[in-house]
């Protein structure tokens, strides 16, 4: 009971005028954060945390974690509308929001990822709300060990998914495996793969190659099919809102699926993107409509969308309660408590009441703005497929080198950005799957380290994946989730010979 | 168009006139770029973003300071960017212990001397830190503990490879006869949570990055790797604070080890350069923003310039030649 009181005195914080007036400000500019590709939620909360350096502490905060919303809303505009992920997170939702607005049904797309982010958000804030201390205590027991099993997990719900042959499944993977590896070594502490190169020292960032993959590689496909935006005759109109709103009540479960997986991702921490390829690939199997995902299936956009916002909102709770982020953002945001005088851990929520049910209020608020600020603007997105192609193609080109760039201030980044869109297209060309690559540079030096640490830990041995309940268990998850097909062969046949004997 | 030029050229002129004037001190013409060689949220990642809002937030430079992480490589990225930027006076970088480590454990072309020495902002403390479950309420009780463990089976976590955390380890290892299992993680709140949740057995964080853990009761500080106690006396957790730590010395550890928080800047940097720089840090050092930042991470406030930083900074680069020699660290190993 005392939460809500708590929690009320909160939404008296956080709805002061001022409080108001930089929520809004904070929304817009992580829209268009979230819209530059590359810029990335955690850079531009950098840039402008200096800016909030002379507000008062729930201020600046309810700021940046608006610039966060924001960056999290607006990732998924660029995705759908032109199959270019502005944030990693964001690339699952490529996967179907893309052909769909190649069907002309963008504003459908935009209506349906934005909704589905405001439902995730709004179930991990009530989580936090509600059983914030409970769910702190949960993500201490993840060691390296947890940590493997459930990138394991990710990788298992994925795999099979495409429609391309499983070799080039895999080939794919692999590569992305390789271009993982380049750069440090964080278990000995070498360099690897780089040949001497000092621009290789940072390894391959998963942004550029997927700007290149996806963004680049898209434009020369279009322009190899006759220079033009397919879907230009999407609906722009807000009643497109309401008639989406109306279909999407019907994918409750999918919903309440993505919320709890990105939940879970969120706190242990492993993040939003894996979250919503974790979502999206277990979407594909239970759905009934399964089938026609990646063809354009609202439900293949319902499902990531949801996860990877739940999950960064739930990313704040690690942060706030054990000091350590669940998200590059969060760790900025962590830097900025820090230089506030606030120090979180274990104490916060003792000790900064009102800071933190603020900071819990905006939440709700933040994404209640932000939800009503980008459902206006859907028709203006989804007009842009109107613009010719030969005008808003340099623009994207640009758009994409400039983003390639603010990675790392590199001008090598943007090189390699175009060496990767060749590589797309290429890709593209053989019918190589280009979903697993990706997970595969994202998530791949990370499996690796966990892996690596756990074997430290165990002195070698493979027994730790399996040394107690909770890790067990996310590891058997994951075994099933890899066999699946032939787990629902042997059942079916089963059910046959049963059916034939009877 | 031709009155502006007009003005611009008039401009130029009247700033040679005042800077003659003004006993010809340099200053910033640009935008001036902030490189740490680490990742976002890091120790030197929150000192930079703090340097930088207190210089703008106190306009104690006329343009703007833009902070950039370059920490690809171990940081080996961020410095042989700078390295390459000579005679550019608009970048300066703040370093870590990786400007000695980096380039012994990776081979990577670059070594301190490549830079121009700024000065020592401040020394970071290391701290050996148990879960507050475990009954070691002192270095002894812990080492021998280490020592009855079959060798290798107690966990030290730490923050990269081959780095401070590692060498301390070592360090520790050699002056006790023991041996733990190193694992290095990516960040030192990570080792913190880390060593909460019982995953690793002990670490050797920062003050900063554990400071919330052991308010809240639920990790135990042995000991300070410094020749003598934090000046901190403020009640943090149990009545005690980071004065009342012991050294480990005077634990019968016999290891210090303190980390640089120092500024570097592009090589070929002239006098004047240099000491705009040392004035600008100085300010930055009398706002009451640092110093709470100093407190907040009981940070050793050393601060040095000129040669008697170099000269530090020389004695820091032999003494992780030979720790690291002695680790096995270096490069082609």
């Amino acid at each position: 009971m005392e939460e809500l009181v708590n929690l009320f005195h909160g939404f008296a914080v956080a709805l002061q005028p001022f409080n108001i007036m930089v929520m809004v400000l904070g929304i817009v500019l992580g829209v268009i954060i979230g819209v530059l590709p590359g810029l990335g939620g955690a850079n531009g909360v950098a840039i402008l945390l200096p800016l909030t350096f002379s507000m008062p502490p729930t201020s600046a905060i309810i700021m940046l974690s608006c610039i966060y919303w924001g960056a999290l809303f607006g990732g998924a505009i660029t995705s759908i509308l032109f199959n270019i992920p502005g944030e990693p997170w964001s690339v699952a939702t490529t996967f179907d929001g893309y052909p769909m607005a190649q069907q002309g049904k963008a504003g459908e797309a935009l209506t349906a990822a934005f909704t589905s982010s405001f439902v995730g958000a709004l179930f991990a804030v009530i989580m936090i709300t509600l059983v914030a201390p409970l769910v702190a205590s949960f993500a201490l027991q993840f060691g390296p060990a947890e940590k493997f099993a459930v990138y394991f997990l990710a990788f298992c719900s994925f795999v099979g998914l495409s429609k391309e042959p499983p070799f080039k499944t895999i080939a794919a993977m692999m590569m992305g495996f390789a271009l993982a590896a380049v750069g440090l070594d964080s278990i000995t502490g070498q360099l690897r793969l780089t040949f001497g190169f000092t621009e290789l020292l940072n390894g391959f960032d998963f942004l550029i190659a997927v700007i290149g993959l996806f963004g680049i590689g898209e434009i020369l496909l279009t322009m190899e099919e006759g220079l033009s935006f397919r879907g230009g005759k999407a609906k722009i109109n807000l009643r497109v809102v309401m008639e989406t709103w109306k279909g999407l009540p019907k994918y409750w479960m999918t919903s309440l699926r993505s919320c709890i997986i990105g939940c879970w991702m969120g706190i242990t921490p492993a993040g939003a993107t894996p979250a919503s390829f974790m979502s999206y690939g277990i979407a594909k199997r239970v759905s009934k409509n399964g089938k026609n995902f990646g063809k354009g299936e609202i439900e293949g956009v319902v499902a990531p969308e949801t996860a990877a916002h739940a999950a960064g909102t739930a990313a704040l709770l690690p942060m706030l309660s054990l000091g350590v982020p669940g998200s590059p953002t969060a760790a900025v945001l962590l830097g900025g408590l820090l230089i506030w005088g606030l120090q979180p851990g274990p104490m916060l929520f003792v000790e900064q009441k009102e800071f933190v049910w603020g900071l819990i209020a905006s939440m709700y608020l933040g994404n209640l703005f932000g939800l009503i600020i980008v459902l206006t603007c859907v028709p203006i997105f989804a007009a842009i497929l109107r613009v010719p192609f030969s005008i808003i193609a340099p623009l994207i080109l640009v758009l994409c080198a400039i983003g390639a760039y603010s990675v790392h201030s590199s001008t090598f980044d943007v090189m390699l950005m175009l060496g990767f869109g060749v590589i797309g297209y290429l890709l593209k060309k053989c019918n190589y799957p280009l979903a697993p690559l990706v997970l595969a540079i994202v998530l791949g030096d990370k499996a690796e380290e966990a892996f690596r640490q756990s074997l430290l830990g165990s002195q070698g041995s493979l027994g730790i994946f399996f040394s107690n309940p909770l890790v067990s268990t996310i590891m058997v998850l994951g075994l099933i989730a890899l066999f699946w097909s032939a787990i629902q062969e042997v059942i079916t046949r089963l059910r046959g010979t049963r059916t034939a004997a009877a | 168009m031709k009155s502006s030029v007009l003005r611009l050229a008039l401009a130029t002129v009247a700033a040679f006139c005042t800077s003659g004037i003004a006993s010809a001190a340099w200053e910033p013409v640009r935008p001036v770029e902030f490189i740490i060689p680490a990742g976002t949220g890091g120790g030197a990642d929150q000192m930079a973003r703090t340097i930088q809002g207190i210089v703008t937030k106190h306009s104690l430079m006329k343009q703007p300071m833009v902070v950039i992480n370059k920490s690809g490589g171990a940081g080996g990225e961020g410095f042989l960017d700078v390295k390459s930027s000579a005679g550019n006076p608009h970048k300066i970088i703040i370093t870590l212990s990786n400007l000695f480590t980096t380039p012994l454990a990776t081979g990577i072309p670059f070594n301190w001397k490549d830079l121009t020495p700024v000065a020592m902002l401040a020394l970071d403390e290391f701290v050996l830190w148990v879960n507050a479950e475990k009954p070691y309420q002192n270095v002894k009780d812990y080492i021998d503990a280490v020592k009855k463990a079959p060798p290798g089976t107690i966990k030290m976590g730490g923050t990269g490879s081959k780095q401070e955390d590692q060498i301390i380890t070592v360090a520790i290892e050699k002056a006790t006869g023991t041996k733990f299992t190193y694992i290095p993680y990516k960040g030192g709140g990570e080792v913190a949570v880390q060593l909460v949740g019982n995953h690793v057995d002990s670490s050797v964080n920062n003050p900063i990055e554990a400071v919330a853990q052991w308010r809240g009761g639920k990790l135990r500080p042995l000991c300070v790797f410094d020749g003598k106690q934090m000046a901190y006396g403020d009640p943090i957790a149990d009545g005690k604070g980071w004065k009342d730590i012991p050294t480990c010395k005077s634990q019968g550890l016999d290891m210090e080890y303190l980390m640089l928080r120092g500024i570097f800047m592009s090589p070929k940097a002239t006098k004047d350069q240099v000491d705009y720089y040392i004035d600008l840090f100085k300010k930055v050092r009398a706002t009451p923003e640092w110093q709470d930042f100093m407190k907040s991470g009981a940070f050793n406030t050393t601060f040095m310039t000129g040669d008697e930083y170099a000269k530090w900074v020389e004695g820091e680069e032999k003494r992780h030649q030979v720790l690291m020699k002695e680790a096995g660290f270096l490069a082609g190993n």
